[in-house]
């Protein structure tokens, strides 16, 4: 580059543009200067960066990051928007807390106001357990069918959900079903017998045994299950004619099931979560598929021309 | 000395009267008169829709024009108009140069406007750049602060005509006058008047010059039969000026008045040929050929013409305008073919639209009857103006019932959605049906005679 301090005007042929004078490996500058407002917006932005570094966090340090006169952060940001979050949802709150459970069903804005808010709750305490759709496995009932252990009416599901299954509280809903074989009340071919008998109440093909097993289900089981085995939902007793297994309705399980017994537990969430919430909850798994009306009295009837045997737990299948 | 930064050198614009001063005049009120005054047309759509012919409804995400009305998921218009917007702008160019700066451009306008109010104030180019570079007196704080007061008033209307576009029209303004604006409003309204202020007032001519994208890539949309503004050297040179009394001998028909110069809002001059300032505006037309009228010689020193005319004339050959070249075809083609498809999608566009969505936790569930049940949420776009009650039927599965799970007694016969809304439903399938693959299965949702339909699956346990 050459700098002449006695450079003469030099006009480009091509643009007709002046040149600086400068001149690299014989390429010319020509003088296109900018203009100068262009330098006071790029001015002008170096100062805002500038105000931005003082106020606002910018750079970061050793043990973090300075954090700027203005006092920003996004926690902050965050705890604003929660709390206008919470302000909106007060308005609905109030009205969801006055109206009743049949007033929810019937209002558009409660209900999906009850929905929005049993479902994350859903989300956030009982899919643990039950599965993000509520489609349970083994041990942990499907919510969306309409098999119910201890009911499926609105106000069943409402109690279950505030006092729990078999949980430490004085209000929990509590039965124990014996183990018949390990507990020496039953001995290893009655529980075949019983188990054998159990089977074709859901269509099993009737064995040889059956008269006994039907003997023992009668003295045993029909206290809780019903004699005809449908079960009482006072009890937590599963219908045992339907297509439904808690536990698995295979053989083996069933046998398992007899043998040791079975007992699934479920905290009482009315001490954990706000009585609002447990109403959320109530309404979304009632909503869920299976609820039942709490006006009627539920009975769910199998269906006597099915005559396949189903052997696979369906609430654990894929 | 160097200079690195140039400092912009104002522009005192002379007043110039002619054929396309006029059209300019007209272009401004045409324009303007649109941007001012289209946000109070009414246009009825009924009782459930809000009747200004022109509206971006943000709060309700629903575009208004005219009988058409656009959803957000309808976006694609917008960007159909982009796409029509931009190759106009392409087309018309190859045409006819860049008639759109001169005449029709928002800067141009706008800057034409501020001129005008400046003129009105300080008089024309000699009397401005006297008050201008002169000491300041009580005369000049006068002028110049009635003038940016005028500018001021005009940026104002500006914005507030913007704000018109996103809210009901009337309303604003009469909350204009009982001072009950929001501030996301009154940002918007500051901030644009703030800048057409600067713009009109200012920036100006360096807008197009340093600012605007579409001045720098014109030139790949000119060819040598696009229209641009002439000077006839052929004709003109060599310049001289004219004398009483005297012959105009061996000196073309340029006089150098320089009035073509003074008259430019861009500050050029034409004389030096086309250049990446000029926006085709065509004021030095108009004052060349009031000068050659009164010299007696043809008017048409400084013209609109094409690169290809003029140099045939030089060959002493007259050719004709093309307008018919590749580049004006496929532009129009493209033109013909969005505009097409958007026409077609305008046309053809449903007053309903479903779709149905599986639910996806759990696919399936099996009630204790052996029967299985599926859930989907069904949304309905519902976008006619009246509340609509439709029914929903299903094919291509035996013995199913439709289950719908919402508030009230809303049922598979009565699906309620109030007007020009979407409504969304829960509902669940059940039916008595073997393990196998997912059943297709189409859903149809009905109110008299507007029907949509949706195919979805019913699935169950796989075959084992």
């Amino acid at each position: 580059m050459s700098d002449n301090e006695e450079h003469k005007k030099e006009v480009d042929d091509v643009s007709g543009v002046e040149t600086t004078g400068h001149e690299w490996d014989g390429l010319k500058e020509l003088n296109n200067p900018l203009p100068r407002w262009w330098v006071w917006v790029f001015l002008i932005c170096i100062l805002w960066s500038v105000w931005y570094f003082v106020v606002y966090p910018a750079w970061p340090t050793l043990s973090g990051h300075t954090k700027g006169t203005a006092g920003y952060t996004q926690y902050k940001e965050l705890a604003e928007s929660q709390k206008e979050i919470v302000q909106r949802q007060a308005t609905y709150l109030e009205r969801f807390e006055k109206a009743s459970n049949e007033e929810v069903l019937n209002d558009p804005e409660l209900y999906a106001f009850a929905m929005a808010g049993g479902k994350s709750a859903f989300k956030d305490n009982c899919a643990t357990c039950h599965g993000t759709g509520a489609q349970g496995g083994m041990g942990y009932p499907n919510l969306n069918d309409d098999d119910w252990l201890w009911g499926g009416k609105l106000s069943d599901i409402h109690q279950t959900l505030e006092y729990g299954i078999r949980a430490d509280n004085l209000d929990s809903r509590v039965s124990q079903m014996p183990a018949f074989g390990k507990d020496g009340l039953l001995k290893k071919e009655e529980v075949d017998a019983v188990v054998d008998y159990v089977l074709t109440l859901s269509g099993g093909h009737h064995k040889d045994s059956y008269d006994q097993g039907k003997e023992i289900f009668g003295q045993q089981c029909a206290s809780c299950h019903a004699a005809d085995g449908k079960g009482l939902q006072e009890f937590g007793a599963p219908n045992l004619t339907d297509k439904i297994w808690l536990y698995g309705g295979d053989r083996q399980s069933i046998y398992e099931t007899v043998y040791n017994a079975r007992a699934g537990m479920m905290p009482a969430w009315g001490e954990r979560l706000d009585k609002n919430t447990i109403r959320q909850l109530a309404i979304y798994i009632h909503q869920l598929g299976g609820g039942e009306k709490d006006d009627t009295y539920s009975e769910t009837v199998p269906s006597d021309d099915t005559n396949i045997q189903d052997n696979n737990d369906p609430s654990h299948q894929e | 000395m160097l200079q690195y930064f140039a400092k912009q050198e104002r522009i005192y614009p002379k007043r110039v009267w002619g054929r396309y001063r006029k059209l300019k005049w007209a272009a401004m009120i045409v324009t303007l008169g649109i941007y001012y005054l289209a946000p109070f047309i009414r246009w009825d759509r009924g009782p459930t829709a809000p009747d200004q012919a022109i509206l971006i409804d943000l709060n309700n995400a629903r575009a208004y024009w005219f009988w058409i009305e656009i959803w957000p998921q309808e976006v694609y218009y917008i960007t159909g108009i982009l796409i029509l917007a931009a190759i106009g702008l392409f087309f018309v160019t190859s045409l006819l140069g860049r008639v759109w700066c001169g005449y029709t451009c928002p800067q141009t306008v706008w800057t034409d406007l501020f001129v005008w109010v400046e003129r009105i104030f300080q008089g024309d180019r000699n009397a401005r750049k006297k008050l201008r570079e002169g000491p300041w007196t009580w005369e000049k704080i006068y002028k110049l602060g009635l003038t940016h007061f005028v500018w001021l008033v005009i940026a104002w209307c500006t914005a507030g005509s913007f704000v018109l576009y996103f809210n009901d029209a009337p309303t604003l303004v009469r909350s204009f006058f009982e001072f009950d604006v929001s501030p996301t409003v009154l940002t918007f309204i500051i901030g644009l008047t703030f800048s057409t202020y600067l713009m009109a007032g200012f920036a100006r001519e360096q807008v197009c010059t340093y600012m605007c994208p579409y001045a720098r890539f014109q030139s790949a949309m000119f060819d040598n039969d696009t229209l641009i503004i002439g000077y006839d050297e052929r004709r003109g040179e060599p310049r001289g000026k004219l004398k009483k009394g005297e012959q105009q001998a061996g000196h073309g028909d340029c006089i150098d008045c320089s009035l073509c110069v003074q008259v430019c809002p861009m500050g050029i001059d034409i004389r030096q040929g086309l250049q990446m300032e000029c926006i085709a505006c065509g004021l030095c037309v108009d004052a060349c050929n009031n000068v050659m009228e009164k010299i007696n010689k043809p008017k048409g020193l400084i013209r609109y013409d094409t690169e290809n005319h003029m140099r045939s004339l030089t060959r002493g050959k007259e050719t004709q305008f093309k307008f018919i070249r590749p580049r004006t075809i496929y532009y129009s083609c493209v033109i013909a073919i969005v505009g097409g498809i958007m026409l077609y999608g305008l046309i053809t566009r449903a007053p309903l639209d479903i779709a149905v969505l599986h639910d996806r936790n759990p696919v399936f569930v099996q009630l204790s009857s052996g029967e299985i049940r599926n859930g989907y949420v069904l949304k309905i776009q519902n976008k006619t103006h009246e509340h609509r009650t439709y029914q929903l039927s299903l094919e291509g599965l035996d013995n199913a019932d439709i289950d719908v799970k919402a508030a009230g007694d809303a049922s598979k016969d009565k699906l309620y959605v109030p007007a020009d809304s979407v409504g969304s439903y829960h509902f669940y399938v059940h039916a008595d049906v073997e393990a196998g693959p997912p059943r297709d299965i189409t859903f149809t949702l009905k109110d008299g005679e507007i029907t949509d339909t949706y195919e979805s699956v019913f699935i169950t346990r796989k075959d084992r």
